[in-house]
């Protein structure tokens, strides 16, 4: 069958599916179960209206378990079991973390990935703050601020032909075509592969995210810079206090909670990031990451035991953030 | 704010200025694969994108015509024309007829050729090729050539991506959508002034991009693959497997979700903090858990890898955020509305359709435009669910990442490759844009 043919069928089925069992079951609560009227029709509502959340949550709370739920407690199942050849898994306890923790190359995306824990949200939130800030006091502020926020529309594998063509090398004495390298010449240096010098070429990695994500934090912070009440800047500016200081004396403390929410979103991406890496080194020349090296053990090394031990550090490293942002929710809907 | 006490003009100038510097670094990188893909492979290769706005030296292979071409005059046989093909104005500086020696000659000079006879070539191109005897063989000898041409653009590497003339095809079936829409648009206006103008709009737009579906799948879109072009360049297979990836993955989840979002929102039974909670939690949950259970599951229900696995992860992986989204807006809408629906008699299922769903269109948007850019974009869910060993079902960013393997340094085709890929979501971008930023408004975790 034709997959477009087959997607147009699964769009059908998906959605008349689902709507045909929202209205259908809501008939059958209604009409057949429990009927509004006879002598328990009171008592035959109020049960109705008991049961019918549970209607409507039905196939969501089936799918978040299967897909989300279920994936968790499997993997850290996984995590402790090895598989045994001709099917089956055995446990073996901490084995397979203990495998990993002396693998060199774990501990490098490990490093990795916390220079990327500190500076890709840093910088994101620095730029976007900084961008949000100056597009808000010009004319042509909403084109600027389109256009630092396009790259958000990109695939992390665009944006990674993207920068490599500017991280482009080319022997020495030719044209490069690599802006990097063009500028690095005119200055009076000497070509570079920059993706294959250790640590540069991590940061040359980071920009790409860096690049993508400013755009986020600067809608974000945008609309919470426009919340401020006008009152706190005009008595500032009575004081006499100097641009410099309404905007860090006075803005940055009133959006606080909004820089830590932006912060906390983008540290989420950078837990997951893959694509980029895969896409541009692949893990090459020490720029390993958790979510990469989870794929290489995955599907590469075909190695599942440590594999999901990895993802459960990648979990583990979420849930700080997991825990407060639920904390959070909590607090607000008292 | 600006102009009042506190600002002056000096400060004025450095803003401007320094939102251009950000705009130009952020705006760059994308505009140098967007020229890039317009040159050709020796224009990119010997000179930066920057430059092509101006005339650029290259270093050109040249061939001259074949043994077909020649004619006798007296006791020579001669073959005449011009080494660059019509409408190129280049001005060669050196040339040579060997690749070691490739500024050997200058214009007006004659050379020995190694196979016999003589070639003089000129500075613009063309040559003379002399010999006492026929010439033999089925193609002409090759002239290395050091050129200054002028900055030319082409589709050609459109054509080896996405087969023989599909871009001007599309532009033609577009035109012609364009032009039924505004018909459609025109006299709707004027013979029904009482329809909402947003149903108008839409309306023309529905006819015109129908139009150009129906053109492009009756006409076809391309005339062929293009000399020179590989099986793993075409992306027109790509392009429509990831087609097919996105639009149900993004339409299925936007019901389970909304549904449940309303019971979270407006329904009151017990244990709805927890589930919120429990959405809330699951909305960073790490999808890279999730790839081996899953994969597994997905093997013993018997679908494996394919369309069908593909959609259902990514409707597993897009519900939290629909949900979370879709919840926050619901709960927002007007209590009065929905309680007096309910002493109307109508009952909660009449409300969502009628009065909910409606009025929810912006974050259903919003949620919409975000589902179709990630499932669009993504590389992970695609390389674990959908592809097989066959190959068959590649998306466009599996084929980008394959191409950056094998053919790392064509630029010319992984320019244009990467540049398709994302054109989609840069006019879905462009167009949706008000609906996206009030998405991550109420999407980021207050």
């Amino acid at each position: 069958m034709h997959p477009a043919i087959q997607g147009l069928i699964t769009i059908v089925i998906g959605v008349g599916g689902c709507i045909g069992y929202f209205y259908f079951s809501n008939q059958f609560l209604d009409k057949v179960l429990f009927p509004a009227r006879g002598p328990n029709a009171g008592r035959n509502i109020n049960r109705a209206n008991m049961i019918r959340p549970w209607l409507f949550l039905f196939p969501a709370i089936v799918a978040l378990g299967l897909y989300l739920a279920y994936p968790v407690v499997e993997t850290l199942r996984l995590s402790v079991t090895e598989r045994i050849p001709g099917g089956g898994s055995e446990f073996v306890g901490f084995a397979n973390y203990a495998q990993m923790f002396s693998e060199p190359k774990f501990w490098e995306a490990m490093r990795n990935n916390m220079l990327w824990l500190i500076i890709v949200p840093a910088f994101s939130t620095a730029f976007g703050l900084l961008a949000a800030q100056l597009t808000d006091r010009i004319s042509w502020g909403n084109v600027a601020k389109s256009i630092i926020f396009m790259p958000m529309a990109i695939s992390f594998v665009g944006a990674a032909v993207i920068w490599k063509l500017v991280y482009d090398t080319r022997p020495e004495g030719q044209d490069q075509i690599g802006i990097l390298n063009a500028f690095w010449v005119a200055m009076g240096g000497d070509p570079q592969t920059w993706l294959t010098i250790p640590y540069l070429n991590s940061i040359l990695l980071m920009i790409v995210l860096i690049w993508i994500q400013t755009g986020f934090a600067m809608v974000i912070l945008s609309a919470a810079l426009r919340g401020i009440p006008e009152e706190t800047i005009e008595a500032a500016i009575v004081d006499g206090a100097n641009p410099f200081q309404i905007f860090f004396k006075i803005k940055v403390p009133q959006i606080m909670g909004t820089i830590v929410v932006v912060w906390t979103t983008i540290t989420l991406v950078v837990l997951k990031v893959f694509d980029i890496v895969f896409a541009m080194t692949n893990g090459q020349w020490q720029t390993q990451v958790l979510a990469n090296y989870m794929y290489d053990k995955l599907f590469r090394a075909n190695d599942w035991g440590v594999g999901s031990a990895s993802a459960i550090v990648i979990m583990l490293l979420v849930t700080p953030i997991l825990v407060w942002n639920v904390h959070n929710a909590r607090k607000e809907m008292r | 704010m600006d102009n009042i006490a506190g600002s002056k003009p000096g400060l004025t100038w450095a803003v401007h200025l320094s939102v251009a510097l950000l705009v130009i670094a952020w705006i760059f990188p994308t505009l140098g694969l967007f020229v890039s893909s317009f040159r050709s492979a020796d224009q990119i290769a010997t000179s930066g994108w920057w430059n092509a706005m101006f005339p650029s030296e290259q270093n050109l292979t040249l061939r001259a015509a074949g043994p077909d071409a020649q004619v006798q005059d007296g006791q020579l046989f001669v073959i005449e024309g011009n080494l660059f093909d019509e409408g190129v104005e280049a001005v060669i500086s050196v040339w040579g007829t060997s690749s070691r020696e490739i500024d050997a000659y200058t214009p007006g000079q004659t050379a020995e050729l190694r196979g016999g006879g003589e070639i003089t070539v000129e500075a613009d191109g063309t040559y003379r090729l002399t010999s006492t005897e026929a010439f033999e063989g089925s193609r002409g000898p090759r002239v290395f050539a050091t050129a200054v041409a002028p900055p030319e653009f082409s589709l050609k590497n459109y054509d080896t991506v996405l087969g023989q003339n599909v871009i001007q095809r599309l532009m033609m079936f577009l035109a012609a959508g364009a032009a039924l829409g505004a018909v459609v648009f025109f006299s709707l206006r004027a013979a029904r002034p009482e329809m909402d103008p947003g149903w108008v709009k839409g309306g023309a737009v529905v006819v015109g991009l129908g139009l150009t579906v129906i053109l492009a799948s009756v006409l076809g879109l391309s005339t062929g693959t293009a000399a020179g072009a590989e099986a793993t360049d075409s992306m027109a297979q790509a392009f429509f497997n990831t087609l097919t990836v996105t639009i149900p993955a993004t339409i299925i989840p936007i019901l389970f979700a909304a549904f449940a979002a309303y019971a979270l929102a407006w329904m009151d039974f017990p244990g709805r903090a927890l589930l919120i909670a429990v959405v809330v939690g699951l909305l960073v949950v790490p999808l890279q858990l999730a790839l081996i259970p899953l994969l597994k599951f997905h093997n013993e229900i018997g679908i494996g890898k394919g369309y069908l696995g593909v959609w259902m992860a990514h409707t597993g992986f897009g519900l939290p955020l629909a949900i979370y989204l879709l919840r926050n807006y619901m709960v927002g809408l007007p209590r009065d509305i929905i309680e007096n629906a309910k002493v109307d008699g109508a009952t909660d299922f009449q409300i969502f359709v009628k009065i909910i769903l409606p009025l929810s269109f912006p974050a259903l948007a919003a949620f919409a435009i975000f589902q179709f850019l990630w499932t669009w974009n993504d590389l992970l869910v695609a390389l674990v669910f959908l592809i097989d060993a066959s190959g068959e079902t590649t998306v466009m960013t599996r084929q980008i990442v394959e191409l950056l393997g094998t053919r790392g340094g064509n630029w010319e085709i992984l320019s244009t490759a990467a540049f398709v890929s994302i054109t989609v979501p840069l006019i879905v971008f462009f167009a949706m844009q008000k609906y996206l930023v009030r998405g991550l408004l109420a999407g980021s975790v207050k």
